[in-house]
């Protein structure tokens, strides 16, 4: 879907990086990254470098960033949804490309743009247990990869102790346990118990008409 | 050997992980290589950011040219980590310089490889719209 929008942009100065979370390396990703036959830049990052630098907790997870390397709306779910209504998710996905066309043919003056007090106003703050569990991760994944993979593990799950929210943290530690285990019945207990505590998988993006669909 | 980690970088600096428990010691430029702080006669700084050093933080930690990381980051409250040998130590972010960069609105840089090895950062792409996604192959 990027690489459609990418090709569809690029001429009117945009450009598309997708980063892919992995802690297991380019091996886990090769396929996926071959077969979308990418022209823009598809990077790996298998330290989750990317998800400290811009607080994120889940995938896909986007940010938009002007010409000048100035944040145009921080971390959000770019129009997807944890839901079965085939429907429904085309319809978030059809009006976050279009704002994202919007942007790129008007700037600033989008509306789906954020002037830069809206901009901070929806920072996720980054807290605290978020900074040390990014200590944690990345200590446990690179004992992981050095082989102590026990000893790595115990830090992921600290990790994901003390970042509850961040789904990223827990399905990459569910995937090192083991390759399918990230979406396996753990995953949807967790869900669930998330649903139920009225914290959305997927939060709705806050741009005019998402909450229409 | 020791394992030196960061947020971004990793280097091996010669050490035994026994004497690694008093203390963590690097030269300033490796610290500055590993974690972009460096020390200064201001305090510990990267950027425009200074986190100022107490008399006695400074003696307790700094030796000439020498610093000790670990026993440093933990003093200031920043995240620090080792593994149960003490060879592989992780100097993290402190929550603080995260907020602070994010509220400034300047897109954090980084530099990472496509699946050809070849290395991209956000900021060859100055001038463009910048679109960054993530996603994952679990």
């Amino acid at each position: 879907m990027w690489q459609r929008l990418y090709e569809e942009l690029k001429d009117d100065g945009f450009v598309v990086i997708t980063v892919a979370m992995d802690s297991r390396g380019t091996h886990a990703v090769r396929r996926p990254i071959r077969r979308a036959h990418p022209t823009h830049p598809s990077l790996i990052d298998t330290h989750h470098l990317v998800a400290e630098l811009y607080n994120m907790v889940n995938v896909p997870q986007v940010v938009w960033i002007d010409e000048e390397g100035r944040i145009v709306r921080p971390t959000e779910v770019s129009g997807a949804a944890l839901t079965l209504n085939l429907a429904r998710m085309r319809r978030l996905k059809r009006l976050y490309l279009d704002a994202i066309r919007d942007w790129v043919r008007n700037g600033r003056a989008s509306v789906y743009a954020f002037d830069e007090q809206e901009a901070r106003a929806h920072l996720p703050p980054f807290t605290d247990d978020i900074a040390w569990a990014h200590a944690n991760f990345h200590l446990g994944r690179t004992l992981w990869q050095a082989g102590k993979r026990e000893e790595g593990g115990r830090f992921l799950k600290r990790a994901v102790e003390l970042n509850p929210d961040s789904w990223n943290f827990f399905r990459q530690m569910k995937n090192l346990e083991h390759v399918l285990a990230s979406g396996g019945p753990d995953f949807f207990r967790r869900t669930r118990r998330f649903r139920y505590e009225g914290r959305p998988y997927y939060a709705l993006p806050d741009m005019p008409g998402m909450k229409d669909v | 050997m020791l394992l030196l980690v960061s947020a971004a970088r990793q280097v091996e600096i010669p050490g035994d992980a026994r004497e690694a428990q008093r203390g963590v010691w690097i030269d300033r430029e490796t610290l500055r290589e590993l974690t972009g702080w460096s020390l200064r006669p201001e305090g510990l700084c990267r950027g425009d950011a200074c986190v100022p050093l107490s008399r006695n933080l400074a003696k307790r930690f700094v030796d000439g040219d020498r610093v000790d990381a670990a026993g440093l980051w933990h003093a200031l409250g920043r995240p620090v980590l080792h593994d149960d040998a003490c060879e592989t130590w992780m100097l993290g972010e402190a929550a603080e310089d995260r907020e602070r960069q994010l509220q400034s609105l300047e897109a954090p840089d980084f530099t990472l490889p496509d699946l050809a090895g070849r290395m991209h950062s956000l900021s060859d792409y100055r001038g463009s719209k910048v679109l960054l996604a993530t996603w994952a192959s679990w």
